[in-house]
């Protein structure tokens, strides 16, 4: 379904992401982890057209999507959340989620269906849909709920969740893992799963990539990669000091 | 409050007011009310983007273009305003456009659009004065006027409650533009490319397209109210028509009134018009400059202290009333 062949992206001077290349077949859900600072937040926004490559080919259902603008990506079916919640403060959270269903699909809707729409991913992510919740006032774990719900409502077939748990408790992390899992199962969704948080991850996912400052360092199952050196001395090392 | 019932007593308020010339108000009342249904429908036509962050000191532009295209025509080669209008707008339109595309491309948002559109404003300005074979420059023109003084060839009326009854329709045309905005999704993506042009693209909007179709609709109507306040004047000139001067009036009204109400705008017109009046008739020709003075210390006060405007106030203060009852 997306395949991403040396992949670079450089700001200035400064390497991001180097020779990353990987594929992603449709239904699995993928983890991508690597320290802070090791590129997986550009990935990301390399895929969904926050900005263009530097170098490589991104192809997603045999289109090549690299350089192509995020509204147009966002058409062709990649959803994405952003690491620190981006709510549009002044829409109430149904318009939040309503604009994402009017705007973010292939094919157009009517304003009612968006809406309707709405209220439907805000309940499958657990929020409340009345016309007068706004996002002040929701917490870090709301917030993510809503990056979700926008998302969803383009209907993506890809779906990329970055960071999805940072600043959430166990039971919420729990909670989210529950509903990746469940979108990926029910709706179909491909997912690529950014995380710091190595362990609800591992539990989730059929495969992980691991990132060290913008280079791809491993590969595989998530028992496998737990156990390769390499992980254990950039990422799991790092992760025990901290 | 559903849309219908909302519109009731605006559309009983218009009927009210159109019903007005046949009493023969004094000229000088006609004068008055002409100029506020014309300057509150070119507030509102630049609030139309304006309350969307879309700040512009461009619409001087758009304003001189959209009056001094059917004049020169006019002028030049008698061709009927009815055509020349049409031009105008379609003139400012693509003025708007060579601003507009490049600045939402390159994302210039802010301080720096303003500046941007700043030039441009000046831009027609200089121009207007260096074609001054034409246009007369500086000293300003003068539609040439039809025999008589009344014709609907010429858009020239000597009766004003031609302009009354044209000024009115305009008015509830821009205030119809603002509602067709609001009713469709432009409006949340709007707002939502105001707050995070970013989280709006990852969400499929396409922050460029619709910038700029908002812009080219403010742009469009600016003109036509800039056509019909030529038409009305007979008396065109670049300094209070097309410069920096006349892109902050319209700033400063719109914002003193409220931009981000729909009548918020058109209040701002009846405050700066019956403000300049009363400063006007209250000084005279004494103290000169202190009219003028006063006018900018008020806007001043008014921005600092009030900056949804007027209308934006009262709106807080009723859903702070309802929020308690």
């Amino acid at each position: 379904m997306l395949e991403v062949t040396g992949l670079s992206k450089s700001f200035g001077g400064f390497l991001a992401v180097s020779q990353v290349s990987f594929a992603l077949a449709r239904g699995e859900i993928l983890g991508l982890i690597g320290p802070n600072g090791s590129g997986k937040s550009t990935t990301f926004n390399l895929i969904a057209g926050t900005y263009p490559p530097s170098e490589g080919r991104i192809l997603f259902e045999g289109h090549d999507i690299g350089g192509l603008g995020a509204d147009r990506i966002c058409h062709l079916g990649i959803g994405r959340t952003f690491q620190i919640p981006r709510p549009f403060r002044k829409l109430s959270l149904c318009d939040n989620v309503a604009v994402a269903a009017y705007y973010g699909r292939n094919q157009a809707i009517a304003r009612e269906e968006a809406r309707a729409e709405a209220r439907r991913v805000l309940a499958l992510v657990g929020l409340p849909s009345d016309q007068d919740a706004m996002a002040d006032g929701l917490g870090a774990a709301g917030l993510k709920k809503l990056e979700l719900a926008r998302a969803l409502a383009t209907q993506p077939k890809l779906l990329l969740a970055d960071e999805s748990l940072g600043g959430l408790d166990a039971g919420e992390m729990d909670q989210a893992a529950e509903l990746l899992r469940r979108i990926r199962g029910e709706m179909g969704i491909t997912i690529i799963w950014v995380e710091h948080i190595m362990g609800v991850l591992m539990k989730v996912v059929d495969r992980v990539i691991v990132l060290d400052h913008g280079e791809k360092i491993a590969e595989g199952k998530p028992a496998e990669v737990a156990r390769d050196p390499r992980v254990i001395e950039v990422y799991l090392g790092s992760a025990g000091h901290g | 409050m559903s849309d219908r019932g909302r519109f009731l007593p605006l559309g009983a308020a218009a009927l009210a007011l159109a019903l007005v010339p046949l009493f023969g108000p004094p000229s000088y009342v006609m004068h008055m009310a002409v100029q506020i249904l014309l300057w509150s429908f070119i507030y509102t036509a630049w609030s139309i983007m304006g309350r969307f962050g879309l700040v512009s000191l461009g619409h001087g532009a758009f304003l001189g273009i959209g009056m001094y295209v059917p004049a020169l025509l006019w002028n030049l080669y008698g061709v009927t305003p009815w055509l020349g209008i049409p031009l105008g707008v379609l003139l400012a339109v693509l003025s708007a456009l060579v601003i507009g595309w490049p600045c939402f491309r390159l994302k210039v948002v802010g301080h720096y659009f303003a500046l941007v559109t700043l030039a441009l404003t000046e831009v027609a300005r200089l121009s207007i004065i260096a074609a001054r074979d034409i246009t007369g420059g500086s000293l300003g023109m003068t539609p040439k006027p039809v025999p008589g003084g009344h014709s609907w060839w010429a858009l020239q009326f000597v009766d004003k409650a031609y302009f009354f009854w044209i000024g009115l329709g305009l008015w509830l045309f821009g205030l119809w533009a603002w509602r067709a905005v609001d009713r469709s999704m432009r409006n949340p993506a709007l707002e939502a490319i105001a707050e995070d042009e970013t989280a709006a693209a990852a969400i499929g909007i396409g922050v460029t397209r619709l910038k700029l179709e908002v812009t080219l609709i403010s742009a469009a109507l600016t003109a036509l109210g800039g056509a019909a306040m030529g038409q009305y004047l007979q008396y065109l000139n670049p300094e209070t028509h097309a410069g920096i001067g006349i892109s902050l009036q319209i700033v400063f009204a719109a914002i003193a009134g409220g931009m981000y109400a729909m009548l918020g705008p058109t209040v701002g017109a009846v405050l700066t018009l019956v403000l300049t009046e009363a400063l006007r008739i209250a000084f005279g020709t004494t103290l000169i400059g202190a009219a003028n003075t006063i006018y900018g210390v008020l806007l001043i006060l008014f921005i600092i202290f009030m900056p949804r405007g007027i209308v934006g106030l009262i709106e807080e203060r009723l859903r702070a009333r309802g929020a308690k009852a």
